[in-house]
C-alpha cells in the first residue's frame, strides 16, 4: 500500500518559515522569583456592583483583583464588613486547622501510612471561607485540593483520615482514593479524579435544582490547568444558556504539576476573562484574603439563590506545596517562588487583621494553633487505630462487590462465595 | 529501645532510590517530625522524618548510596522519651498509643519480582545479536529518540512530557535533545491533545501522544476511533492518520477505580487501529519502534508496573513486527495465552506447573489486534489445553475471543472448556487487600491450567 499521508506542506519561499510558540513560564529553578505579570491593585479599590448586574457592566471586574486588607492589615472598601470578629475568629481557626491537617497527612503518608496525599497549603482561605458563605443543602462539586470545605464545617477529621489510612472504619469501604472524600452530608459530592468532570455535572445539579423549584445553589470547582478541558468549556455553555443556581469556581494557583497557568491560556487572558465570551459576569479575586473571599463568594451565592444565575469567579493564589506526594516542585521552579509571591500568607494576613482590629493576639494564636495541632494529632492516633495502609485492621473484603450495582446481581455474589468472603 | 528507620517509598511502585543525604549526624537528638534525611528517586526528591523521639544512634546507609531498596534499614535512632509529642497543657492528655507504629513502614508494593538478567531471546533479531539489559522505561525512551532522530516528522506531545521529563519519566532526556517545538507539554485536556495529533497526522506528521495514563484517555476516545481509525477509510484512502497513543494502561498499585482500567479488550474491537500490549523491554523497543513508522494509528498500551523493570534487550536498530505473538515457552500439556503483565503471572505459573508436572507453552500476544491466532491455535491443536490471563475485566474480553475462535477453529482438538482467568467483575478497589482479590494472580492460573488439565 502506498503511504497514503500527503508531503508537508511547504510554505512559499517569499514567506518565512512559520514557527510554534511554547509558552514558558516567567522563571525556572535556579532563576530569581518573578511576579511582574501578577498586577496587584490596592485593597479596596475596586467596587462592589449591585447583585443583578449585567455581565457587560462589570467586564473590568474580570482583569483587576478584588482585595479588602491592605498593606497595614486593615479591611477597606466596598466589599469589607461581610464577617463579624467571630466570623472571623471561626475562619482563621479553618485555615489553621486544614493547614494543621495537611502536614499531619503528608508525614503519614511518608511514613506509608497512606499511599497518596495532597496538600492545599496557600490556598486555605479559598475553600474555608466559601464554604462558609453556603447555606446546608448547597452541593460543592470539588476538586483534590479543597479539603478545606469540609474542615471548615467541622467535619470529623477521624472520619476524613480513616479514608485516608484506608482502614475498617474508611466509611468508603476502601473502594476510593485516600484524599477523594464523598460527603453527600456535608454538600460535598464525591471527587473525581479525571480532571474537569465535575465542573460541567455541577451545572447539571444546578439546572436541576431551578427545575425542581428548589432554592438550593450548585459550586463547580476548577484548577487553572484544568480550564482547557472540554469539560470546562461545555459547563460555560450551559450556565450562560439556561443561567442555573451555579458559582463557577477557577482556583489559579499557578502551576499544574510542572506547567505554569501559561500553558492554560493565562498569558494571553486571565480566567476570568473566559467569562465575557459566554456573558456570564465574572470576578476577580485575591484568593489568599480571607475577607475578599468571603464577601465575594457571599455575593456570587446571593446572586445565585435570587435566581439571577451563574457568577465565575477566579480566585488568584499560589500553590506553596508540591502538586501532590509524588512530585518535587524544586525540579521545575524556583525554590523560594512561594515567598515571593505578592499576595502574602492567608493565615497571616488574617491573622494580623485580628490582631489590629483588637479581636486576637499573638498568645492566642499561638493557643489556638497548639489547641488545633493537638485535635489533629489525637484524631490520627483515634484513626490509626483502626488500622493504616499496611497494618491493623482493614476493610472487609466484601465490601469489594458491594455497590457495583444497587442490588448485588447473581455472578457478583458468586464471585464473592467464590472467594469466600 | 532503639527503633530502625526504614527507606521509605514515596509511591506504592517505588522499589529503589537514593539515600541523596543526611540531615543529622549520629549523636544528634531527634524530635517526632524532624527531617533526618532526604531521598531521591526517578520521580521525585522526598524527606524522611522521624516518627519517635531519641538520639540517632546509627546511620546504617551512607549518604550518596544509589539504588537502596525499600524498607531496607537506614538508621537506628534510640529512644530517649517516650513521648510522640508534648501536648499543651490546656488539652487533656491524650489516651497513651497502645503500639507506636511501625517507623516508615513502606507500602509492600504487589511489584511482581523482575526477571532479573534473564537471557530474552526474541526471535526477530539475527543471531550473534549483542543483548543488553534495561528497563521498559528505558527502552520505550530510546525507541522515541531513536525514531525523532531518523525522521524529522516524529515528535512527542502530552502532559509534562517536556519541562517535567514525563509523569513516569518515559520522555527522559527528549527535550533537552529535540527541544520544545518536538517534545510538547500540552495544556490539561486528552480530548484536545488527541485531536490536535490527529490533526497534525493528517497534515503529514507522525506524533507520539502520551496519555498520562490511558484511563485519562476516554475523553480522547472519540478522536482515536471516530477519527483517527476510520478516516483512512471514510476518505477513499486519501488521508489516513500515521499516529501513536501511547501511555501507562491498566492497573498500577492502589489508584483505585478510575485509574486502574486494562483498555486491551476495548480497543482491540476497533478496525482501523493496531493494538500493542507489550511485556518485555525488547518487544516495548522494537514494538514501540514499528508503531511510530506504522501508518495507521497504533494504540500503544504500557504498564507502570513493568517500566521499571529489566530485560535483555538487543542492540542497535531492531524492529519487532507487529501482529506476531512470541511463545516465551515450549511445552506440551497446555497452553497459556497471555499479553502485557498478564505475562508475569504466566511465568511464574509456568514454573510452579512444571514442579507438579504439568509442562506448559506460553504465548506472549504482543499484539492485540492484529491477533496472531494461527500461533494461538496451532500451539492448543498440539497442547489440547488452553488457559488466557489478562487483568481486564471478564465479560467481552481478550480471552473471550480467542476461547471463542479456538472453538472455531480447534474445536476437535480440545480436551477441556477455554478458561479464562481476568480481574474480578468490580471497579477497582483501592484499598491494598481489596486490589489484591480484584486482580488475578499467580495461583489463580495454577488453577486454571490444573482445572482444565483435570489434575
Amino acid at each position: 500500500m502506498s503511504d497514503p499521508v500527503p508531503p508537508p506542506i511547504v510554505a512559499p519561499s517569499t514567506t518565512p518559515p512559520l514557527s510554534l510558540h511554547v509558552p514558558e513560564p516567567a522563571v525556572r529553578p535556579g532563576g530569581k522569583p518573578d511576579f511582574s505579570h501578577v498586577r496587584v491593585p490596592e485593597a479596596g479599590t475596586v467596587r462592589r456592583p449591585p447583585l443583578d448586574v449585567a455581565a457587560a457592566d462589570i467586564r473590568d471586574l474580570a482583569y483587576t483583583i478584588i482585595r479588602v486588607l491592605n498593606r497595614e492589615g486593615r479591611a477597606v472598601g466596598d466589599w469589607a464588613g461581610s464577617l463579624d470578629a467571630d466570623g472571623l475568629r471561626r475562619g482563621l481557626r479553618a485555615m489553621i486547622k486544614t493547614r494543621a491537617f495537611d502536614a499531619r497527612m503528608l508525614m503519614a503518608q511518608r511514613q506509608g501510612k497512606t499511599s497518596f496525599y495532597m496538600q492545599s497549603t496557600g490556598e486555605e482561605a479559598i475553600a474555608c471561607a466559601f464554604q462558609l458563605a453556603l447555606e446546608p443543602g448547597d452541593m460543592n462539586f470539588p476538586t483534590y485540593r479543597q479539603q478545606g470545605l469540609l474542615i471548615a464545617q467541622d467535619w470529623p477529621l477521624v472520619d476524613m483520615m480513616c479514608q485516608i489510612f484506608s482502614n475498617e472504619k474508611d466509611r468508603l469501604g476502601g473502594r476510593q482514593l485516600p484524599i477523594m472524600y464523598s460527603a453527600r452530608d456535608a454538600g460535598f459530592f464525591s471527587i473525581s479524579g479525571n480532571l474537569g468532570t465535575q465542573y460541567v455535572q455541577a451545572v447539571g445539579w444546578a439546572m436541576a435544582s431551578a427545575i425542581r423549584g428548589d432554592t438550593r445553589v450548585a459550586a463547580a470547582w476548577i484548577g487553572d490547568g484544568s480550564t482547557a478541558e472540554s469539560d470546562f468549556h461545555s459547563a460555560l455553555v450551559f450556565a450562560s444558556v439556561y443561567r442555573p443556581p451555579v458559582i463557577l469556581n477557577i482556583v489559579n494557583n499557578q502551576w499544574a504539576i510542572s506547567t505554569s497557568q501559561a500553558i492554560a491560556g493565562g498569558e494571553n487572558a486571565t480566567f476570568a476573562a473566559r467569562a465575557h465570551g459566554y456573558g456570564i459576569p465574572s470576578l476577580r479575586v485575591d484568593g489568599n484574603d480571607y475577607l475578599a473571599v468571603h464577601a465575594a463568594a457571599r455575593w456570587a451565592i446571593d446572586r445565585a439563590r435570587r435566581n439571577l444565575g451563574p457568577t465565575l469567579i477566579e480566585w488568584v493564589t499560589y500553590r506553596v506545596a508540591a502538586h501532590s506526594t509524588s512530585d518535587d516542585p524544586s525540579k521545575y521552579r524556583p525554590k523560594e517562588e512561594s515567598d515571593a509571591w505578592p499576595l502574602g500568607d492567608p493565615v497571616e494576613r488574617l491573622k494580623n487583621h485580628l490582631i489590629g482590629i483588637g479581636e486576637w493576639s499573638d498568645e492566642r494564636h499561638a493557643q489556638a494553633r497548639a489547641e488545633i495541632d493537638q485535635e489533629v494529632l489525637d484524631a490520627a492516633r483515634e484513626a490509626e487505630r483502626h488500622g493504616t495502609l499496611h497494618t491493623g485492621p482493614k476493610p472487609s473484603a466484601k465490601a469489594m462487590f458491594e455497590g457495583v450495582y444497587k442490588d448485588m446481581p447473581k455472578h457478583l455474589r458468586e464471585q464473592r462465595r467464590e472467594l469466600g468472603v | 529501645m532503639a527503633v530502625e528507620v526504614l527507606m521509605p517509598a514515596l509511591s506504592p511502585t517505588m522499589e529503589e532510590g537514593k539515600l541523596a543525604k543526611w540531615l543529622k549526624a549520629e549523636g544528634d537528638k531527634i524530635k517526632s517530625g524532624d527531617v533526618i534525611a532526604e531521598i531521591e528517586t526517578d520521580k521525585a526528591t522526598m524527606e524522611v522524618e522521624a516518627v519517635d523521639e531519641g538520639v540517632l544512634a546509627k546511620i546504617l546507609v551512607a549518604a550518596g548510596t544509589e539504588n537502596v531498596k525499600v524498607n531496607t534499614p537506614i538508621a537506628v535512632i534510640g529512644a530517649e522519651g517516650e513521648s510522640v509529642a508534648a501536648a499543651p497543657a490546656a488539652v487533656a492528655a491524650p489516651a497513651p498509643v497502645a503500639a507506636a507504629p511501625a517507623p516508615v513502614a513502606a507500602p509492600a508494593a504487589t511489584v511482581p519480582a523482575a526477571p532479573k538478567s534473564e537471557p530474552d531471546p526474541v526471535e526477530e533479531v539475527p543471531p550473534g545479536t549483542e543483548f543488553v539489559s534495561m528497563t521498559v522505561r528505558e527502552a520505550l525512551r530510546d525507541a522515541m529518540a531513536e525514531e525523532m532522530r531518523a525522521d524529522p516528522t516524529v515528535f512527542v506531545m502530552g502532559e509534562e512530557v517536556a519541562e517535567y521529563q514525563g509523569a513516569y519519566k518515559i520522555t527522559q532526556g527528549l527535550l533537552q535533545e529535540f527541544g520544545a517545538e518536538r517534545v510538547i507539554d500540552t495544556p490539561i485536556t486528552e480530548h484536545g491533545f488527541a485531536g490536535i495529533g490527529v490533526g497534525a497526522a493528517f497534515a503529514g506528521l507522525r506524533p507520539i501522544v502520551e496519555f498520562m495514563t490511558f484511563n485519562f484517555a476516554m475523553q480522547a476516545i472519540d478522536h482515536i476511533i471516530n477519527s483517527a481509525a476510520k478516516t483512512l477509510y471514510m476518505s477513499g484512502g486519501q488521508m489516513g492518520c500515521p499516529i501513536v497513543f501511547r501511555g501507562a494502561n491498566g492497573a498500577a498499585a492502589r489508584v483505585g477505580a478510575q485509574h486502574s482500567q486494562d483498555y486491551a479488550a476495548w480497543y482491540s474491537q476497533v478496525p482501523g487501529l493496531r493494538v500493542i500490549q507489550p511485556w518485555s523491554a525488547a518487544d516495548a523497543k522494537g514494538l514501540l519502534k514499528a508503531a511510530i513508522r506504522d501508518p495507521n494509528p497504533v494504540v500503544f498500551l504500557e504498564n507502570e508496573i513493568l517500566y521499571g523493570q529489566s530485560f535483555q534487550v538487543p542492540k542497535g536498530d531492531f524492529v519487532t513486527p507487529i501482529g506476531k505473538a512470541r511463545i516465551v515457552r515450549a511445552g506440551t500439556d497446555a497452553t497459556l495465552v497471555s499479553f502485557g503483565i498478564g505475562m508475569t503471572y504466566c511465568v511464574k505459573a509456568a514454573d510452579e506447573l512444571a514442579k507438579l508436572g504439568i509442562d506448559v507453552e506460553v504465548i506472549d500476544l504482543r499484539t492485540i489486534r492484529p491477533m496472531d491466532l494461527p500461533t494461538v491455535v496451532r500451539s492448543v491443536i498440539k497442547t489440547g489445553r488452553c488457559v488466557t490471563v489478562e487483568e481486564g475485566w471478564p465479560q467481552s474480553s481478550v480471552g473471550d475471543h480467542i476461547a471463542s475462535r479456538i472453538m472455531r477453529e480447534a474445536f476437535d482438538y480440545l480436551d477441556a472448556p477455554v478458561i479464562s482467568v481476568t480481574g474480578k467483575d468490580v471497579p477497582m478497589p483501592y484499598a491494598a487487600n481489596l486490589e489484591k482479590l480484584a486482580l488475578p494472580n499467580v495461583q489463580e492460573v495454577i488453577d486454571a491450567v490444573r482445572s482444565v488439565s483435570y489434575r
